[in-house]
């Protein structure tokens, strides 16, 4: 049973960052129609904010200690962060420290100027192309995106540790019942969680009780009506837009703590949450989010010893099992609505 | 009695002769028959192939692999202060280029990729001329170069490869490793494993699913179990998975005490960083603390994965806080060519860049058989690792291995790891018909004429 309930645990957990890239994938669809291959990359430069961030908190200045000797024989060149300089040695650590959380203030307005400018300069002209070309020209994007993070940040991953308060693991076992040590779980990935569950509430609850929420789900249902109104709805998706690119890199910033980031991990997730969106029915905001979840939690319990031993290598096509079934038995995948991607 | 026709006539000549013409014209290696061996030098100057990673997930490898090329390339044509050539036993070369002829060299990037490996060693090989290949930062790239060279009929000398097999079932007369294996990782690892651990383990391992990662394996899970460990699982995890919480989760619920990532590069440092999350370094088993073991480690992996690597042992061919006159040599030039220290990985091909231009000058000759006969067997020191052999019986070099340890207070960047043991020669050398090593043969040498 505490297997178990670990598994649902850790499925929670990838299904968070699943169902985030998912939400923003939808998003995008139901209001542009256009198929964002790019989306992954946006959540991959969402983590690299946070690995931004943390390296200008730790730009520093040299000075020579004339006693300790440097790798050759030297004396040794010690670095001194500015940021000690400026707001003293505990509060630069301490911001140093706290860099990932912080990341997300400096993620937001940096996210926003990239959907903005992603969506003014290139996919706006794709709107009334074929499905084939936005997947083409966004996918190029991606490409272009991990390969400029490359060319600065390298090929290797750049451990971005969460906040040394965060680093440790809750005994969930003995809290609920069963042995010491049975349940055990990161904090951070319990804060990944908490945190993937506050913003797709936040969305959801945008678009259901804002009145510019309303008149982009207006849009969404009938654009041209709307637009008959007077209402200007392309530049209320081109803000939605805005806000799905800074979804991706907020779950990106948060997600460096779990696995160190690198210039690959948007491609990783990116087919995953398509597949996602698919099984939850394309264009449905909530389809994204339950079935991010589900497929988090298959995958893992797919891949506990008992499972793997029993059908090896399940772990690796589960989800894509899932899928069929699901798409075999209900076309428009679990919560999908009639039309979409339908002649 | 038959009629012998002759009627040949002026368009089928033509066409004859343009066939004929195309085939001997045609630039491939294996029909080439004018020279006595591939790609044998006229002018005044020699070309070689640095085939590395220059992009994917092993760039920053690649990148200081070439690194070291390109000083080895400057030290055996005189430049800079020299090198290893000073502390290197054998006094054949003199910074005069290889047999007199400048050293000029071309680049290839494997991706990580065999077939990627494969176009750009065939490439180099065929369109820029290149003697001898070296380089790559993956076993597979290594297997499947290897065997290229070997059809070419150029010089192997492998990069960083630690693979079994890669001097075992897949070896060739034409391909050389310098780099350690497996084998030598397990055998090295235990007897350090089992003082700091004891005796009476459970170890559950998690493997990378591919050649490299099972070779590993076998040789850790025999090496443990040899002095007493017992293996309680062993799960091959896919290549390309980054979050590995789906497989450390199981060994909570397992009863083992130790867990083994045989996982390299980006993989190992994700599997580790997950593994500490989890808690497992704070777990205690069996009334035992919980230990993890990483068989093979870089120091670039090691900056990966931060914090997490200390206190954990794990094995390196090569490290550049090694207090030999020749490892002080390699690490004076090149930190002070580039400001850092060099990896395991630039120091193993910067090694094999001066032990091919040292056999060409031994033999006199850069053709590829004269060359294997200059390697096979022969003896050197002052390259780091203590005295060295070449065996010929594998083409593998045996040399004393280090036992790491991730550094608990670091006072830089670079010192990551510390040297807890350098396991002697002669505790890592085994018969060259070892089972691990079984299978395969490395045929004859051959000079592609």
């Amino acid at each position: 049973m505490d297997a178990i309930l670990l598994q649902i645990l850790n499925g929670l957990d990838k299904g968070s960052a699943y169902a985030l890239i998912a939400l923003g994938l939808t998003l995008i669809f139901g209001t542009l129609g256009v198929v964002n291959f790019a989306h992954g990359a946006l959540f991959m430069l969402g983590a690299f904010c946070a690995v931004t961030l943390n390296k200008i908190f730790q730009f520093s200045y040299e000075t020579i200690d004339p006693v300790r000797k440097d790798f050759l024989g030297n004396p040794l060149k010690v670095e001194t962060p500015y940021v000690y300089d400026w707001f003293g040695a505990d509060a630069g650590a301490a911001m140093i420290e706290w860099s990932v959380p912080l990341s997300i203030l400096f993620a937001i307005p940096v996210m926003i100027l990239i959907g903005l400018t992603m969506e003014r300069g290139l996919i706006k002209y794709f709107y009334k192309r074929p499905h084939a070309d936005q997947i083409l020209v966004t996918f190029g994007l991606a490409i272009v995106l991990q390969e400029i993070i490359k060319y600065f940040y390298g090929a290797n991953p750049i451990p971005t540790p969460a906040p040394q308060a965060l680093t440790g693991s809750a005994d969930i076992g003995a809290a609920i019942g069963f042995d010491a040590g049975s349940i055990i779980y990161p904090y951070w990935r319990l804060v990944y969680f908490l945190f993937a569950t506050v913003i797709i509430g936040g969305v959801f609850a945008f678009l259901r009780y804002t009145t510019f929420g309303m008149v982009v789900r207006a849009g969404m249902a009938d654009r041209e009506t709307v637009g008959l109104l007077g209402i200007n709805i392309d530049k209320r998706f081109t803000i939605m837009f805005a806000i799905a690119a800074c979804v991706a890199g907020l779950a990106g910033v948060m997600y460096t703590p779990i696995n160190s980031p690198n210039y690959h991990m948007g491609m990783d997730f990116l087919v995953l949450s398509f597949v996602v969106v698919v099984v939850g029915g394309m264009g449905s905001l909530g389809g994204a989010v339950a079935a991010g979840f589900l497929l988090g939690v298959l995958e893992s319990f797919a891949s506990m010893g008992e499972i793997v031993a029993l059908l090896p290598g399940i772990n690796q096509i589960i989800i894509y099992l899932v899928a069929i079934i699901i798409l075999l038995t209900r076309p428009r995948g679990l919560m999908g609505r009639k039309g979409v991607m339908e002649e | 009695m038959a009629k012998f026709t002759t009627d040949v006539t002026r368009r089928g000549l033509l066409k004859g002769s343009a066939l004929v013409g195309v085939s001997l014209a045609a630039p491939t290696i294996f029909t080439r028959t004018a020279n006595a061996f591939t790609n044998e030098p006229k002018g005044g100057s020699v070309t070689l192939g640095f085939n590395v990673p220059q992009t994917g997930p092993y760039a920053d490898e690649g990148a200081d692999e070439l690194r070291a090329y390109e000083l080895a390339v400057e030290h055996l044509n005189g430049g800079g202060d020299g090198g290893m050539l000073n502390t290197f036993s054998s006094k054949a070369l003199k910074g005069a280029g290889i047999l007199g002829k400048k050293v000029e060299y071309v680049t290839g990037d494997t991706q990580t990729k065999s077939d990627a490996a494969r176009a750009s060693a065939k490439s180099m090989i065929e369109k820029d001329g290149a003697i001898m290949i070296t380089g790559g930062s993956s076993s597979g790239v290594a297997v499947a170069v290897q065997a290229l060279c070997q059809e070419a009929g150029v010089i192997f000398m492998a990069g960083l490869t630690h693979s079994n097999d890669t001097t075992g079932k897949d070896k060739k007369a034409n391909g050389f490793r310098h780099f350690f294996n497996s084998y030598m990782s397990g055998a090295a690892l235990a007897p350090v494993l089992g003082k700091a651990y004891g005796n009476d383990r459970k170890a559950y391992h998690l493997t990378a699913d591919y050649n490299w990662g099972y070779t590993t394996e076998e040789a850790v899970r025999s090496s443990t179990e040899a002095m007493g460990w017992e293996t309680v699982a062993a799960v091959k995890t896919p290549l390309a998975q980054t979050d590995f919480s789906s497989y450390i989760t199981p060994v909570l619920q397992s009863d083992a005490d130790v867990l083994v990532l045989n996982h390299y590069g980006g993989n190992m440092v994700n599997s580790l960083t997950n593994a500490v999350q989890f808690g497992l370094r704070e777990r205690s088993v069996n009334g035992k603390n919980f230990e993890i073991v990483v068989p093979l480690y870089s120091r670039l992996m090691a900056k990966g994965a931060g914090e997490n690597v200390k206190g954990i042992f794990g094995s390196t061919n090569w490290h550049w806080s090694l207090q030999d006159e020749g490892s002080k040599a390699f690490v004076k030039s090149f930190g002070t060519k580039y400001g850092f220290p060099p990896s395991q990985a630039a120091h193993t091909c910067y090694v094999q860049a001066l032990l091919y231009a040292d056999a060409v000058e031994r033999a006199g000759s850069f053709n590829p058989c004269a060359v294997a006969e200059a390697l096979e067997g022969f003896e050197f020191d002052g390259m780091g690792n203590g005295k060295t052999l070449y065996r010929a019986d594998d083409h593998q070099c045996f040399k004393d291995v280090l036992v790491v340890k991730g550094k608990e207070n670091p006072t830089s960047e670079f010192d990551l790891l510390e040297i807890v043991e350098v396991t002697p020669v002669s505790q890592v050398t085994y018969a060259p018909d070892h089972p691990q090593f079984a299978g395969g043969s490395l045929g004859t040498c051959n000079p592609g004429a």
